[in-house]
This record gives C-alpha cells, structure tokens and sequence, in this order.
C-alpha cells in the first residue's frame, strides 16, 4: 500500500491533493472524530488534573490550593477510605464474573431442544440498565416483602437486611453487579467453546484426559482470547460501579457503600457546594488504579499488534 | 411534570380570579417553574397553582417542572447555575446559605419594603440572611407524634407530658408487640427530627441554635445526656426494626398496619395516613413531652419559592411570589384537601382541621422557647450531612457512639 | 466439542440435565420473574401483606396503563428515543471513518492514535464529569438532548473506533489494492468498496450502542435535569417518587423502562453477540 507512483497510466500532471491523496486521506478521514475525541475525552482528563490543585466551587475563580486536596484525600479522610476499600472489594468479587459465566456456558455448550431459548434467557439480564438491576435486587432484598426473605424463612432461616446492614450491603450490591456481568462473560465463553478445536478434544480424550484435567489442560488454554476479555471488561465494569450504589443505597447506610465514583459525584455536585477541585482529586485517584488495567490491556494488545503484521 | 395549561385555563378561571385580580398586569413570555413538590397531593397543588397563574395571564405560558424531592436537593445548584428557571422550590432559613452566597438567589428585599408583600412580617425572619430577604414562604407545618388513638385506648394509654411517661407508654405498647414509633431513616433527615426535639428538650432550644451555628463541641457532654436520652428509647425497642432502609413514606405502612403506635413526623404524613385508610378517629396528635425544665422550642420548617438570580422572565416570577403569598391563594392552598400544612399569610385563615387547628395553637402559645426549622435547615448543609449520616448510625448502633460524636466534632472544626 | 455432548452421555444423565435446565434457568431470573409479579398485583394485595401469594387479582392493565398515562414515562421514553438514535448514527459514522483510516492506511501514528482512543474508552467517566459538565454549561447545552447526544458520540467513538478498525483489518486488502490500481479515489474506495462490506459490523455496533446508551445513567444525572431532556434510566426515579412505596407501580415503571432494550436485543440476536464476543475468538 505504499507507491502510488507507478500507476499504469500517469498522463497528465495532477494536483498536489491528488499526488499526495494516500497520505492525506487518513488525516481527513480521523480528523471530525479526533476533535470530537480530543475536546470531550483527552483535554477533560488533563483540565481534571489542572483542577485538582484548585479549590473551585465551578462557578467563580479557581484557587490554587497545590496538593493540599491529596492531603486531604491521603490525610485521613474516612469517607474516602471506605470508599476505597469497597473498590477493591468490587475489583476482587467482580472477578468472580468470570468463573462463574464459564460455569453457565460449560451447562449450557450443548445441542439439545430449546438450548437457543435458555442462552437467551440466561444471557438477557446483561441488556437490562443497571438502574433497573439495582431496582429489581433492591426490591428482591427488601428486609419484609422482598422475595430473598420470603425465600429464607420458607426454609426455616431467620430473615436478613442486606441493604440496611453495613456490613453486608456492599456485598449485596456487587452480587446484583455480578448477574448482568456473569451473563456477559457467559456469552464470550459460548463463543469461545464454539471455536475450540474438536481435534484436540477429541486427541485428549483418547489420552484418557477428562472432566476437570481436560479444562484445565486443553480447554482453558483455547479460551484465553476470551479470558482476556472478560477480565478486562469485569475490571472495568467492577471500577465504574456507580448506578448500582446511587440506585441501591446512595451510598448508605451510614455511607458504608460508598466507592471512589460515587463518592467523587457527591462531593462535586452536593448539595452543599460544588467542591469540584476536591472532586476531581478523587477522580484522579480513580484513573489511576484504572490506568493500571488499562496499560496492562494496551500492552498486551500491542503485543498483538507486532505479531500481526 | 412539566405541562403548558393553556387549555384547561378557562374552567380554573373562576376559583382564582379574586386573588388574582389584584396583579393581573399584562405579564407576558413564559414563566418557567421548577418545583419540589412531587409526592401525591402537593403535586396536584402545584400543578393547580401554576393553572389558575396561567388563566389570571393571557399573554404569559407557565411551564411547570416537578421534579423528585429528594433528588432536588442535588440538582437545585445545578438548576441554579446552568439554564436556570424563573421560579424555585426551597427552604427557609440557614439552607438558602450556600446560594445566597454563592449569588444564585435574586435579592428581593425590595418586595418586603414595598408592601408588595401583605401579611408576611411574622415569616419574613425566616426568609433573611445578612439583613436581606431571599425568598418567600408559601407554607409551614408543626412536628410533633402523630400516633393512632385506637391502640392508645385499647392499652389504656394518655397523652404524656413528660418524657417519663413517654418512655412508661413505650414500656407497654412494646410489650403488646408493637413498635413505639414508626420511622423510615433511609434519606437521613428523618433521624435530624428525633435529634431536634430530643437536644431542644434536654438542653433548651438556645443550646440547640448554638449547636447549629457550631459554637458547641459534638462531644460536649449537654449533647451526650441528649443522646443518653434518645438510647433510652432505643435500647427498649421503641423504633420498628430495618428503618434504615425505608423512606419516611414506605415506614408509613408500619403505622396505618397498626405495627407502630405512633411516628414523630410533619404534618405533611396526614393526607397519607388518611389517603391509607386511617379515619381521624383512629389519628390524633401530641406535643412532643417535656424532658428537662427549659423552653419548649419547636420544629416548624418553612417551605419557599426563590427567584434564581439568572432567571430570565423576573418580573412574572416576581407576579407569581406575590400571588402565591396572598391571603386567599394561601388559605386555599394549605387547606385540609390540598396541603394540609399552615398558611404563611397572617390574614389566611387556618384550615377547620383538628391537626391544622392543634398544630397552630401549639406553635403560636407553647412554643416559649423558639421555633426552629429543621436539622437539615438550621444546620450547615455540609455539618448536616455528616450529622445525619451518624445520627442513623446512632439509631442502629448506639454503641458507636464516642466515634460517631468525634467524626461530627472533626467536621464541625474543618466547617465552621 | 466440550464438555462431552449430551447425546453421548447416559439416559439419566440426559434427564437430569433436561430437568436442570429450566430449574436453573427460573433460579437465574428469579428477581426479574419475582418484578413481573409485583407488576400485576394489586395495591391491595400489598396492604394486606399478600406479596408471594397467586395476586388476588389481576391488575396488569392498570397498573401498566398509569405508566403509560399518568406519568411522565412516555416523555422520558421518548427523550431516550431522541437521545439514542442519533448518537447511534454519529457515533458508527464517525467510527467508520476512523476504522477505515487506521485499519486501511500506514502511517507513522497509527498505532497512537489507535491507543489513544482504546485507552480514552476506559477512563473512568469522574475524571471527564467536571470539566465536560463545564463545557455543556458553556455552549448552553446544559439540561438538553444535544448536549448529552454529542458527548455521547464523541466517548462511544472510542469504542466503535477498537471495533471497526479490527473488522476492516480483517478484510481482504487486495480488494483495496486493486482499486487502486484501477486509479479509483480514496473516498470512492471507502464508499463504494469497504463499506459495502462492512454491513455486518455496522449492525452490531448498532444494536451495541443503542442499548449503552439507552442504559447510560451517569451521564443523564450530571448533564440533565427533569423531564424535558432526561432519558427513562434517570426519569425512572422520579416516577418512583410519585409512586413511592407502591411496589406495583414501580416495578410495572422499570419494565416498560427496559423493554426497549430487550426487545433490541431480542429481535438482533445475532448481531448483539457478535458484536460483543468480538475478539473472544482469535
């Protein structure tokens, strides 16, 4: 794709867009979506950094206050504490996402009448909003006319608040996260197995290898492309956790439930002042523990990259 | 809720043309409100406020946004500050703070001086801040325990005046498997009620106000008796069990259930108990008792509409704040059917309802001590927001006490 | 294939796993199934404390014909609509172009830019609120569709941008190669030849956008307010403080809230999941 020079009939000389039309060409084709990109995604990342030094109520004057918001923030401020130890709670249990979605698509990688139907059906929840999935488990947890409770005493066991009780509310939070999550690691397991190669199957179940062995040994190593992802989106998903919490509990009780997204929403844009340079120090923090995941996912796909061409 | 009134103007017409008639000048563009009021029967009100303004003016489209109470609370310095409205829901006193210094609430002063105004001087403290008015009220209500006669006369219970026989009642309606008081602390501001009456009591409301301002330590011991107090209630299990995860309107069921006796609330939960079945036999209303031998201060929390100082229609907002306070527009819209609360106007005339007629009697003789607005009005809103976030964790787990106190003393030193 | 297919198994094997398929299917949706039922109960059944019981009687049509007519569900459906439907084409327009220019073309930064616009798709969306909030204030779009729809796009673009440029790199390049030869312009190349072939990938990214967006609530808190210009995820709240405790109107509310979705979903299968499980395979 590099000479454009020897085209069979160069006749009469042509204009400079038209001699230069290859390399121009991308330049044109990029450049309405990396203004878009650019004004809306990259300068509001760096402005937030430039914000993050300020004491600015998103009105009036910025004032630079250095990193006297960090102090704050690393200082001691309890709320963000428990906010960032809930993260980390989210980022590990996300994971389970993904062990549990290979377990739905290994019950459900078979031919049988109906099995279309029941990948749907497993599948659905993950194109439900999260608000309307923090609605239905909030109801589904209500302490008396919730359906777990219901289910509880039915088997003689004694009832429980899951939302009301700091000790678990955060826990109930990331299982209503998981369901939509576990669905979609399902659906790229599926298709996954759909890809793994019958052969091999088949040559390892003339070595004897079965069951789990031949997961572990065979299967599993078929599937990392979709591992891969599914790690990577869960990681994601698990770090954006904010419509579940806003739904669920607004942060309660007693701000047990808080997590760094939410709690960076409610301290710029709170009642009680805008603290928006207290906020984006927040955010920044965010960014970076996702900025981790992020060079791990860019780095592996440059890998990818030098090998492909 | 956000409709254009044109067609059904000409039936309203009538109900309104007297109180309208005074300021019926030729208002004209659009008026644009964005209001607070969205549970049931004060949306019904306000959308018939913004109709009958839109019929009293031919020229002028009233836009009516209703938006979710508590979800106003975040959105309103939003509102505020981008595409902001001519009209605005809000509270009185300590909670217009952050936007009157912020400069998004129009300084109306002049209306007050004016006479634009009529009957508003007993309120018009409410509405100042640095010695200018900001706002104006349209309605206020008492506090005060709301609890069903019917098992009240069933266990042979009395009204108590002290907080001795207060807790003897609790003793019994416990012991008949009921909860003393029904309340729903998932949006916090429901516990700041509990808080008020109970340091207004123990410690007078000058000490409370002092409180508020944060010129006293959260730890000081006068806060602790309070909370002494208030365990005493708890640890015999007054409140209904899970409170932290209903809203003050789902805990409601506990009381029209008969699971709960009674419930320290606004009167703004009568149309809802009402509305649920509950007749005024089975309803009545007390002054919550006396504790120590100090004033007897009240909450009596004042609603209001404000003019954003980047609205663009202000001289209608103007129009609308001056029909919404007078005398006939406030009796009408605080009477039994509509909002049930009390007329801000002195030349309105209370609602014949026995809770309107309790509540103002209280309010104009017993409270000596002052009437205060709310928590969440006279408090910071940031020192509210961390109080009520611990006086829920109190009223769960009342041992957490010494932590709960020192995290509100270190917000109060970094507020104030 | 794996695991072992069913027909190879034994009989009883074959019966259990027939009966535990619907046994774990119900398990699964039992929140959602436990939501439908309070959708067509009556408020008298939740007076009288009748939650899991048969409902006493069936008030479907009531309960889903005040969502339809005495709230505003209808309006906020319909901003969803207009919020949707145009970020849909500008962000798969946008990202056909980009697909093409960095799936197509050589030249030094590609592989940055390409980065840059992964990398941007997965920031958190805080570290953007503040000053994007800032920037809608600025040019009057706080509180409108417009506003939302053009941040919408520009963010989505990162997204559809990965998803395109991986699909037309995986077209066959002498098609390209050989309209050149033929002297054909770049445009016409894009035009006529690529996108043809892109039909595929355009319905998916669609499906795929239309139910992000149709999801997003973040957004719709930090850039709207009330009914003029909020799609359902936020109106939902306040159609649940209108209807505050009464369980079977909020429940019907969030239903018809998700049916767009679902019913997208549904009628696209194919190019839902293969947009999704784009790259599971390699």
């Amino acid at each position: 794709m590099t000479v454009m020079a020897d085209t069979p009939k160069p006749v009469k000389p042509r204009g400079w867009y038209k001699r230069n039309e290859i390399a121009i060409t991308p330049f044109l084709f990029l450049l309405p979506a990396v203004i878009f990109f650019s004004v809306y995604v990259i300068i509001p990342i760096f402005q937030s950094f430039w914000i993050s030094f300020h004491e600015w109520d998103g009105l009036g004057e910025k004032t630079w206050v250095g990193t006297a918001n960090y102090e704050r923030l690393l200082g001691g401020d309890r709320k963000f504490e428990v906010s960032f130890w809930n993260n980390l709670r989210w980022l590990f249990l996300y994971l389970l996402a993904i062990p549990l979605g290979l377990s739905i698509a290994l019950l459900l990688n078979q031919k049988v009448r109906g099995i279309r139907l029941y990948k749907s059906m497993f599948f659905f929840p993950f194109v439900l909003s999260q608000v309307v999935v923090g609605l239905v488990f909030s109801w589904f947890y209500l302490p008396r006319e919730g359906l777990l409770n219901a289910i509880l005493q039915f088997f003689g066991m004694g009832t429980v608040n899951i939302l009301g009780d700091p000790s678990l509310a955060t826990y109930g939070i990331i299982a209503a996260g998981l369901w939509p999550q576990t669905a979609y690691c399902m659906i790229l397991y599926l298709t996954g197995l759909n890809a793994v190669d019958p052969e091999q199957v088949e040559a390892a179940r003339l070595d004897g290898a079965k069951g789990l062995r031949m997961l572990w040994h065979v299967i599993l190593p078929q599937l990392k492309p979709a591992t891969f992802i599914a790690f990577v989106v869960t990681i994601i998903g698990a770090l954006r956790s904010f419509d579940f919490i806003a739904v669920m509990t607004n942060g309660g009780p007693f701000g047990s439930t808080r997590v760094l997204s939410f709690y960076m929403f409610e301290e710029s844009l709170s009642e009680f002042g805008f603290r928006m340079g207290y906020g984006a120090a927040i955010a920044v923090v965010l960014f970076f523990l996702m900025l981790i995941f992020i060079a791990y996912f860019l780095w592996s796909m440059y890998r990818d990259e030098k090998g492909a061409r | 809720m956000r409709s254009i009134f044109k067609a059904s103007a000409a039936a309203l017409l009538s109900t309104s043309m007297l109180a309208g008639a005074a300021f019926a000048q030729d208002l004209s563009g659009t008026l644009r409100i964005i209001s607070d009021m969205s549970n049931p029967a004060p949306r019904a009100t306000m959308e018939q406020l913004a109709a009958d303004f839109d019929a009293l003016h031919p020229n002028l489209e009233v836009e009516l946004e209703i938006v979710d109470r508590e979800a106003w609370k975040t959105q309103i310095r939003n509102a505020l500050t981008a595409n902001a409205p001519d009209v605005v829901n809000w509270y009185a006193a300590n909670r217009m703070t952050p936007y009157v210094n912020a400069g998004l609430f129009e300084d109306i002063s002049d209306m007050y001086a004016n006479g634009d105004l009529p009957g508003l001087d007993a309120v018009k403290g409410a509405m100042t801040l640095d010695g200018k008015q900001w706002g104006v009220p349209y309605t206020y209500y008492q506090w005060g325990i709301y609890y069903r006669e019917d098992i009240f006369n069933e266990l042979g219970l009395e009204e108590p005046m002290t907080f001795e026989q207060e807790l003897a009642n609790c003793e019994k309606i416990v012991a008949s498997g009921r909860a003393c008081y029904a309340i729903g602390t998932k949006f916090l501001w429901t516990a700041g009620g509990w808080f008020d009456y109970l340091n207004m009591r123990t410690n007078g409301f000058d000490f409370h106000m002092q409180l508020a301002r944060g010129e006293v330590e959260w730890t000081d011991p006068r806060v602790r008796e309070t909370f002494a107090n208030w365990r005493k209630i708890i640890d015999m299990g007054g409140y209904i069990a899970d409170h932290q995860s209903y809203s003050w309107q789902e805990a409601l069921k506990f009381m029209t259930d008969g699971e709960a006796a009674s419930y320290l609330i606004g009167n703004f939960a009568v149309p809802h108990l009402r509305e649920a079945g509950l007749s005024d036999e089975q309803i009545d209303f007390y002054q919550f008792p006396k504790i120590a031998d100090v004033p007897q201060g009240e909450d009596a929390p004042t609603d209001t509409f404000h003019i954003p100082a980047n609205a663009s229609n202000k001289e209608a907002a103007r129009a609308f704040l001056q029909y919404v306070t007078s005398a006939e527009v406030q009796s009408d819209i605080n009477g039994g059917d509509k909002l049930g609360q009390l007329p801000v106007n002195a030349n309105s005339s209370v609602d014949a309802d026995e809770f309107l007629e309790q509540g103002f009697e209280m309010l104009s003789t017993n409270a000596q001590g002052g009437v205060a607005q709310f928590f969440d009005r006279d408090f910071p809103a940031e020192m509210a927001s961390v109080g009520m976030e611990g006086l829920q964790e109190f009223m769960v787990f009342p041992d957490n006490l010494d932590d709960i106190l020192q995290r509100m003393e270190d917000a109060r030193q970094r507020i104030y | 294939m794996f695991p072992t297919p069913i027909e190879k198994t034994s009989r009883t094997w074959q019966l259990t796993y027939q009966a535990i398929l619907p046994f774990a299917m119900i398990v699964w949706l039992l929140p959602l199934i436990a939501v439908a039922m309070f959708s067509i109960k009556s408020s008298a059944d939740f007076a009288s404390g009748n939650y899991w019981g048969m409902p006493s009687t069936f008030e479907g049509f009531v309960n889903y014909g005040k969502v339809f007519f005495e709230s505003d569900m209808p309006r906020y459906m319909l901003n969803s609509v207009l919020i949707t439907v145009p970020t849909m084409i500008g962000a798969v327009a946008l990202s056909c172009m980009t697909g093409f220019a960095l799936g197509i073309y050589k030249f030094k930064g590609n592989l940055l830019i390409f980065f840059m616009f992964i990398a941007g798709n997965f920031v958190p969306f805080q570290i953007l609120m503040v000053p994007v909030r800032d920037l809608t204030v600025n040019m009057g779009l706080y509180d409108t569709k417009l506003g939302l729809v053009l941040f919408h796009i520009a963010f989505q673009t990162g997204f559809c941008t990965l998803f395109m440029r991986n699909f037309i790199r995986a077209l066959p390049f002498e098609l390209i190669e050989a309209a050149r030869v033929e002297g054909i312009a770049e445009w016409r190349i894009f035009w006529f030849i690529v996108l043809p072939l892109m039909k595929p990938a355009l319905a998916a990214l669609a499906v795929l956008i239309f139910t992000f967006i149709w999801n997003d609530y973040f957004w719709a808190v930090v850039l709207t307010q009330g009914p003029d210009a909020q799609p359902v995820t936020a109106g939902i709240t306040s159609f649940n403080s209108q209807f505050v405790a009464q369980y079977h109107l909020m429940s019907a509310g969030s239903i018809v809230a998700a049916i767009p979705p679902v019913a997208m979903f549904f009628l696209m299968q194919k190019h839902f999941i293969a947009g999704l499980t784009l790259g599971a395979v390699k």
